[in-house]
């Protein structure tokens, strides 16, 4: 084996702190270092010519660069490599800059013995490395839209139009989602039918899209441009278009059906029969049963449907089937739920008849506008905003953003319609943000609609007339009113959509703290998430109206355009792998996995899914015989590290050893550095993917090593992606615990804690904690330590 | 309805008055939405001077005659107002530690002494309780 080893100076800013005359003196001297080189800029074309030429000329094998941190030269360095034609990662990197001479400036001793560990460690490392290859995966054009709302639809028809293979997967029976409940829409009053169906139409016809409804997602697995999909779809009980005794839509079957129940597009303000089409704008305009209330299908002798239609379409023996689809990106369109208001027993839904939320109110209307309507408003109607959202007394305390516009626009269409009503509308604030939205509720203020600042508290009915009184204050004027309404609407908010919860769980999407699907950066990557190829659209993501539902969906299509149009992508090398001979076939492994990599293989031994592995180190730790383990970080190689980074400890120092989690712990550490923030130096920081990849073993044995203390920093528990992580890095932390316990060592000197890559402060803190903590601890004595020994890796 | 507007100046007195209601009541008044939540469900507004929810705008503004506002007697801390208070305020413990204020101001609104038989059967249980209990050890 030939080292060949290089120090960066960074133009002084290493070498000013760092004494690399020092560090070339003590640092690890094995015979197979071939090269040792300062360079005063390593990122450099002469820099990396250095190493190239050496390449070629000395004929290394491995590479270590004492430089910056990873995260910024990394993938220059792996390029160098690659081109004097070594495998690339074949390379190590200590990381002299942001974990030494910047954070360690005023320290310049101890920056350097930092410095001289670190690189000790890297070598040791290298040692182990072994040339690693990128699988490339061919990306197809496959697309799954789960939701076809409008968030779904639209992204669904410029994916579609760009050419992508598009499958739009619907729960219900038809497509259109919420917005295919609404009458007009503010601030314009386009009617919202009339804007959709269009639309919906188009999803239906058109040759790139496969419209799959009434069915449900029951399983999807796969974390990057690659994903498949167990879908489950409902009979609809009437046959097919594909045969040739297909319904006609002659509707006899629905005159006959004796059984009437509320219809869910009417928001049961108006019936239906078990037998139906759900609305006149339905897609698939087809009939179809309801399994809930069907008589026939529920037990009963009921044939009538099919004694009057003259197809025989009915088909009560249909099951339902189950699809498998294989696409290459997603896009999350689940939409919302509307706040369930009979959970506030004040404001007496679902008590009183005459309050109502505010999608029943849009049918409400509908119908008045259409001049049929099934129920009066009568006189005088309140509308009550922020029912169910900005209330902390029910965990929600965001804003709905659309509820105080759509209460605007019901009330001016009820007026218009019906000028001679008195309506109220009692908000804490108006909140009239968008474009046209202010000039709409003047609008309304102008027809006479009596906006009044309070929320009311108190609604009783009366037993006779059914009319709800009031009671709420006017905080403007500091008055009392009390008043009689005939119908009283609640503005009800918008919750995540209850059917979006496998998705997200399959799929390991974060939540923010409303609950609502989180994308991957506040301002950069709106409709991204963690999961490459994941995208969001629509409510999903947060409360928003139809504008900016749409752009964010037609966002999302061009993000699953941009991403596929790599053709091909490589999958990093860093996975896990099985070695064949020690597994014994215990399947352990497999329940650990969070993303369900771990197969067993027809020889019963288990093996690793390439394209499902997200190399997080969880199953390694799960193995009894110590089977499993990580490219790129292997136990041998870890173990290495740890040693090397503790040969220098001299009697009476102590040291920490830190496995940071490259994700956030790791950055933070760099960013400290980089912020040239001071902390205690008594510290080695490792690189592990995350933290449940440190086993107990590793941690016992930095102990038996002279370790005085082992921290693992983990990303947060909350909204990260790798959630789970934290039961397996505590796990191991507790696991490793109770050994060192039975070898009388302090639990003390080994716990675990999370790191947002912003915490600083905390990071310093915590750093500076566990110096004091190891400098009050007595040295572990060397009989303890060696009685960790006999822990085989 | 007053006769005449009155001018608030805002000036550190103010804030040190929020500040110290604060401290005594644990309530974080300046997160108060002015919902009036509270006043339409207070059981007893109606015998009130000022409402719940203006007690709170009171104190936020640092006006201290807000000390003698009926409405901190009147209160029965019947916590009506605490379980609906959408922002999870206490009004309740802010009209106690206004009590508590105006007590160790000696403010005396109340004396138990002069006070007429009429006034004082309708005097609110609390309020006749303070106001013994002001003249014990
Ligand atoms: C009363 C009311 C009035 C409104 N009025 C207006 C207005 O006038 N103007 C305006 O701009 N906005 C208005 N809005 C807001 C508007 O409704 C939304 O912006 C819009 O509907 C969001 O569309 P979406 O596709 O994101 O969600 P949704 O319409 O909720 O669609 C999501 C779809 O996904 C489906 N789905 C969920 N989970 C799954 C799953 N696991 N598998 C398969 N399918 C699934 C659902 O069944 C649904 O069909 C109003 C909202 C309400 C509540
Ligand atoms: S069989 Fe079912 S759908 Fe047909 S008429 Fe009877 S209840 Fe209605
Ligand atoms: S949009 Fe209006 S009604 Fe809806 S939560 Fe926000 S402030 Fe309340
Ligand atoms: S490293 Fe192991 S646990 Fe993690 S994803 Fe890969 S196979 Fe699963
Ligand atoms: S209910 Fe709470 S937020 Fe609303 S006015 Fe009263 S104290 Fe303020």
């Amino acid at each position: 084996m030939k080292v060949g080893v290089y120090l960066c100076q960074c133009g002084g800013n290493i070498s000013n702190v760092v004494d690399l005359d020092a560090v070339e003196k003590y640092m690890d001297n094995g015979d197979d270092i071939v090269v040792i080189k300062q360079s005063s800029h390593m990122c450099s074309g002469a820099g990396q010519k250095l190493i190239t030429d050496d390449i070629a000329a000395q004929k290394l094998d491995r590479v270590v660069i004492a430089s910056c941190s990873p995260q910024f030269h990394e993938k220059t360095f792996r390029a160098a490599l690659q081109k004097a034609g070594l495998n690339p990662y074949l390379l190590e990197i200590a990381n002299f800059r942001e974990h030494c001479s910047w954070a360690h400036k005023d320290k310049p001793e101890d920056a350097t013995q930092k410095s001289i560990d670190l690189l000790n460690a890297a070598i040791a490392k290298a040692r182990l490395d072994y040339p690693l290859e990128e699988t490339k995966m061919k990306l197809g054009n496959e697309v799954l839209v789960i939701g076809a709302g409008i968030a779904g639809i639209q992204a669904a028809l410029d994916l579609a139009d760009t050419g992508q293979k598009v499958y739009l997967v619907e729960r219900l029976p038809t497509i259109g989602g919420n917005m295919a409940i609404l009458t007009k829409t503010f601030p314009t009053e386009d009617c919202a039918s009339c804007i959709l169906s269009p639309k919906m139409a188009a999803a239906q016809a058109h040759p790139n899209i496969t419209l799959i409804t009434d069915a449900e997602i029951e399983h999807i697995l796969g974390h990057r441009l690659h994903f498949e999909a167990i879908i489950k779809v409902n009979p609809r009980y009437v046959k097919p278009e594909i045969d040739m005794d297909e319904c006609i839509g002659c509707a006899l079957c629905e005159e006959a059906c004796p059984v009437e129940t509320p219809n869910y597009w009417e928001q049961g303000i108006v019936n239906r029969k078990a037998i139906y089409i759900p609305a006149p704008h339905a897609i698939p305009y087809k009939y179809l049963i309801d399994p809930e209330t069907c008589l026939n299908l529920n037990g009963g002798s009921c044939n009538a449907c099919v004694d009057v239609c003259p197809q025989k379409a009915m088909d009560f023996d249909q099951r339902p089937e189950t699809i498998k689809v294989e696409v290459d990106s997603i896009v999350v369109a689940t939409g919302f739920d509307i706040y369930d208001a009979t959970e506030k027993h004040v404001f007496g839904y679902g008590k009183f008849e005459n309050v109502v939320n505010g999608l029943e109110m849009e049918r409400i209307v509908d119908h008045i506008m259409e001049k049929d309507p099934p129920r009066q408003v009568g006189k005088r109607v309140a509308f009550v905003q922020c029912v169910g959202s900005r209330d902390e007394q029910i965990g929600r305390e965001y804003c709905s953003r659309v509820c105080c516009m759509y209460s605007v626009k019901l009330a001016s269409l009820l007026k218009q319609a019906k000028p001679g009503t008195d309506i109220y509308i009692f908000y804490t604030d108006l909140r009239a943000f968008g474009k046209g939205f202010e000039e709409y509720y003047k609008r309304a203020q102008k027809m006479g609609i009596k906006f009044i600042r309070g929320k009311p508290a108190h609604f009783t009915e009366d037993p006779d007339t059914k009319k709800v009184t009031v009671l709420v204050e006017d905080t403007l004027s500091r008055e009392i009113i009390e008043s009689e309404f005939d119908l009283v609407v609640l503005a009800v908010g918008l919750g995540p959509n209850r059917h979006s919860e496998k998705v997200a769980d399959d799929l390991k999407l974060a939540r923010s703290e409303d609950g609502f699907l989180k994308e991957a950066h506040p301002k950069y990557r709106p409709v991204d998430t963690l999961v490459e190829g994941v995208f969001l659209a629509g409510v999903a993501q947060g409360p928003k109206d139809i504008p900016d539902t749409v752009a964010q969906a037609s966002a999302a299509a061009a993000k699953v355009i941009v991403a596929l149009a790599q053709k091909e992508f490589s999958l990093d090398p860093m996975l896990a792998f099985v070695h064949p001979e020690l597994c014994d076939g215990c399947e352990k492994c497999l329940g650990v996995c969070p993303v369900d990599a771990i197969v067993m293989n027809d020889d019963d031994k288990a093996g690793i899914k390439e394209t499902l592995c997200i190399g997080c180190g969880a199953c390694i730790s799960s193995c009894p015989t110590g089977a499993i383990d990580l490219n790129g970080y292997t136990n041998e190689q870890l173990f290495a590290e740890v040693e090397a980074a503790l040969k220098s400890k001299k009697p009476g120092e102590r040291r920490a050893i830190v496995f940071g989690d490259s994700g956030s712990t790791y950055r933070l550490a760099d960013t400290v550095g980089v912020r040239k923030m001071k902390y205690a130096t008594d510290s080695r920081v490792l690189m592990v993917p995350s933290g449940c990849r440190v086993t107990p073993k590793l941690i016992l044995f930095a102990l038996s090593k002279g370790a005085d203390a082992v921290l693992i920093g983990d990303s947060p528990v909350k909204g990260n992606r790798f959630e789970w992580a934290w039961d397996f890095t505590s796990a191991n932390v507790e696991s490793a615990k109770a050994k060192a316990a039975e070898a009388g060592i302090e639990g003390e000197r080994i716990f675990s804690i999370e790191f947002s890559a912003g915490d600083l402060a905390k990071f310093i803190e915590t750093m500076n904690d566990l110096s004091d903590k190891m400098a009050r601890l007595e040295p572990i004595p060397d009989d303890k330590k060696s009685s960790l020994f006999d822990l085989k890796r | 309805m007053t006769d005449k507007i009155k001018k608030i100046r805002l000036t550190d007195r103010n804030v040190k008055f929020l500040e110290k209601v604060e401290e005594i009541s644990g309530e974080s008044i300046t997160l108060c939405d002015q919902c009036g939540t509270c006043s339409a469900g207070c059981p007893f507004v109606e015998e009130m001077d000022i409402t719940p929810s203006q007690l709170m705008r009171e104190v936020l503004l640092g006006q201290e005659e807000v000390l003698r506002a009926r409405t901190t007697w009147i209160c029965a801390s019947c916590f009506t107002c605490t379980v609906r208070c959408p922002r999870m305020l206490d009004v309740s413990k802010v009209a106690e530690a206004l009590r508590q204020i105006g007590l160790r101001q000696a403010i005396d609104e109340i004396d138990i002494n002069i006070i007429d038989r009429e006034e004082y059967r309708k005097m609110p249980t609390i309020a006749l309780v303070s106001a013994y209990r002001k003249l014990t050890g």
